[in-house]
């Protein structure tokens, strides 16, 4: 028998009018994995995330979660989530949010104590909701998430709109919970985010899964920099540059040349010394271009 | 995990007591509703219906003016009330609470049930303050018609409570009560609460008796006025709720579908 996966996606499209927010996705996550869901706006983390709490209805393909359909796992309290905003009722207090989510889940008093103390927000917990602070309210939908107890944790760029230290204190009870061996699944802009806290990362760009390994890969993706220069004939150098040790790609775009490579300091030294390059820059590779080299990758592979 | 959860459905699809309770603590801390509900009706009573002349005038059926009025502000109270019940889910909605409800075992039925629930709660207790009010303040009812008004009052409410809902899911304001505000007091007006309806002009009588606070009134007021036909009142009521519950489900079914 095989083992029961926590999440399967099985060529997951979903489509809103003319958009293809997500375009044949499948995935499988096992049970006490941590996966971040890793890409830039628009990429498609959000609806993904959406039909696997059954908020909505993939247009084709199929979503299991815990081998059941969505809408059950949630009403089983098999899944919750931590969403990307709103989702909060001003007039509530902090306690008594997380009590009625207690009620709705059959759940008992004790819990809600326990909870809030594991959220953080025990101190709180009389404060109304309109007059928490963006972390505060993040907290206290982290304690809602965590009420049922779920095997699966979803997090929708949970971070968005925290401080530094706002940031390292959600990820410390975030990581500090995950020990207890629950499977996590949190979309992310930030590399940073999913290499520091992820066991595993899928990259996620225009609907479409790019790449999906380990964050020690995805750290070697982004160590790449990227050297770009003026250089009059570039195409005549492509190929030489493109031989050079730790070299991922060149793009020639007329009279500009950009190497994507490991170790930029000996491109850079080959185009000042032996080129006529001139006006030369190196650039630390963002997500966006970490992207780009991952697709070329592919497409040259 | 380590731990083995016991992992079953809330009965009733989530509908409890529980919910109930939290709910009503929430609306009773929301002073605007308060004010509007609860206070409104007896504060209009006492500046429009509680003058000498109304106390003294009496009605042929027993009980004085002021009482007629009275009944009226019940009513006007008890529409209020489940109005503004059911218009909670505008607010809901816009802050994304519906949504967060979702990734809950709460049925949207149950869900549905909670919020008529709690409107008539809130439109039981509005009728009874006017009640009280009025009796300590010079409005005289036969003693049958106290209850039998108040109870006619508030049953009757549920239209509103449908009517709200509906509104509730069809405006997507924060601010859904200023714009129902001014419509209730137009329905009111059309519905006879303020001024008898034959006052303001045989066309516009004519009109208003196809509006939905007119048949809820002639229904509350009948056990003091035994006046008008019980029967065409009723079916305007039944009528009106039937289209305000239509117009909540179908608004409802595609926010529920949209996402
Ligand atoms: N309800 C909707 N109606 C129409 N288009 C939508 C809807 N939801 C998402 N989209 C579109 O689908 C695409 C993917 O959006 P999605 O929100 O899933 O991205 P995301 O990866 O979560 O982005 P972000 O990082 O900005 O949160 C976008 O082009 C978006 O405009
Ligand atoms: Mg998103």
């Amino acid at each position: 028998m095989t083992e029961r996966m926590a999440v399967e996606l099985d060529g997951v499209v979903k489509r809103f009018g003319a958009v293809t927010a997500v375009d044949g996705v499948s995935l499988a996550i096992r049970p006490g994995e941590v996966v971040a869901l890793l890409g830039p706006n628009g990429a498609g983390k959000t609806s993904t995330v959406d039909m696997v709490l059954g908020l909505s209805e993939p247009s084709q393909g199929s979503v299991r979660v815990y081998g059941r359909a969505p809408r059950e796992a949630v009403a089983l309290g098999l899944v919750s989530a931590v969403m990307q905003s709103g989702g909060l009722l001003k007039d509530y207090t902090v306690g008594e949010t997380v009590r009625l989510t207690a009620v709705l889940f059959g759940r008992p008093r004790e819990r809600v104590e326990a909870v809030l103390e594991r959220a953080g927000i025990a101190d709180i917990r009389d404060r109304l909701v309109g007059k928490c602070s963006g972390g505060q309210q993040q907290r206290l939908r982290f304690a809602m998430a965590l009420l049922p107890d779920p095997e699966l944790l979803i997090l929708d760029e949970p971070t968005t709109g925290m401080d530094v230290s706002g940031r390292h204190d959600f990820w410390s009870a975030i990581r500090e919970d995950a020990r207890s061996g629950r499977t996590v699944i949190f979309a992310t802009h930030y590399l940073e985010e999913a290499d520091a806290y992820a066991d595993r990362v899928v990259f996620v760009r225009r609907g479409r899964v790019v790449a999906d390994g380990t964050a020690a890969e995805v750290k070697a993706l982004a160590s790449g920099r990227t050297v770009r220069a003026t250089l009059p004939g570039a195409v005549e150098q492509e190929a030489a540059l493109r031989a050079m040790a730790g070299v991922d790609s060149v793009e020639v775009r007329g009279d500009s040349v950009l190497v994507h490579a490991k170790d930029t300091d000996e491109v850079a030294r080959y185009l000042l010394t032996r080129t006529a390059a001139r006006d030369l820059e190196i650039v630390a590779r963002n997500l966006e271009q970490a992207f780009i080299a991952l697709t070329s990758d592919e497409v040259t592979a | 995990m380590t731990t083995v959860v016991e992992r079953s459905l809330p009965r009733w699809g989530g509908f409890s007591l529980g919910m109930i309770g939290l709910e009503l603590r929430r609306m009773v801390r929301n002073r605007r509703t308060v004010v509007f509900t609860v206070v409104m009706p007896p504060v209009f009573y006492l500046l429009f219906g509680s003058s000498a002349s109304y106390r003294s005038e009496r009605l042929d059926g027993g009980g004085n003016v002021a009482g007629y009025v009275l009944v009226s502000m019940a009513v006007y109270g008890a529409m209020l009330a489940t109005t503004s019940g059911g218009a909670m889910v505008s607010v809901e909605r816009a802050a994304g609470w519906s949504r967060q409800l979702r990734l809950t075992p709460l049925l949207p039925g149950a869900y549905i049930a909670v919020k008529l629930v709690l409107a008539m709660i809130v439109g039981a207790v509005s009728v009874l303050v006017a009640l009280v009010v009025g009796a300590f303040t010079g409005a005289e009812l036969p003693a049958a018609a106290w209850v039998e008004c108040g109870l006619l009052a508030w049953v009757c409410a549920l239209v509103f409570a449908a009517f709200g809902l509906f509104m509730g899911y069809l405006l997507p304001s924060e601010n859904v009560l200023q714009i129902l505000g001014p419509v209730l007091a137009v329905l009111s007006f059309a519905g006879g609460l303020f001024v008898p309806v034959d006052q303001l002009g045989s066309t516009f009588a004519r009109i208003a008796a196809f509006t939905p606070v007119y048949g809820v009134g002639q229904i509350a007021r009948y056990p003091l006025t035994h006046e008008g036909n019980l029967w065409l009142a009723a079916l305007s009521v039944v009528v009106w709720t039937a289209v305000f519950s239509v117009g909540a489900m179908w608004r409802f079914r595609r926010d529920t579908a949209r996402v």
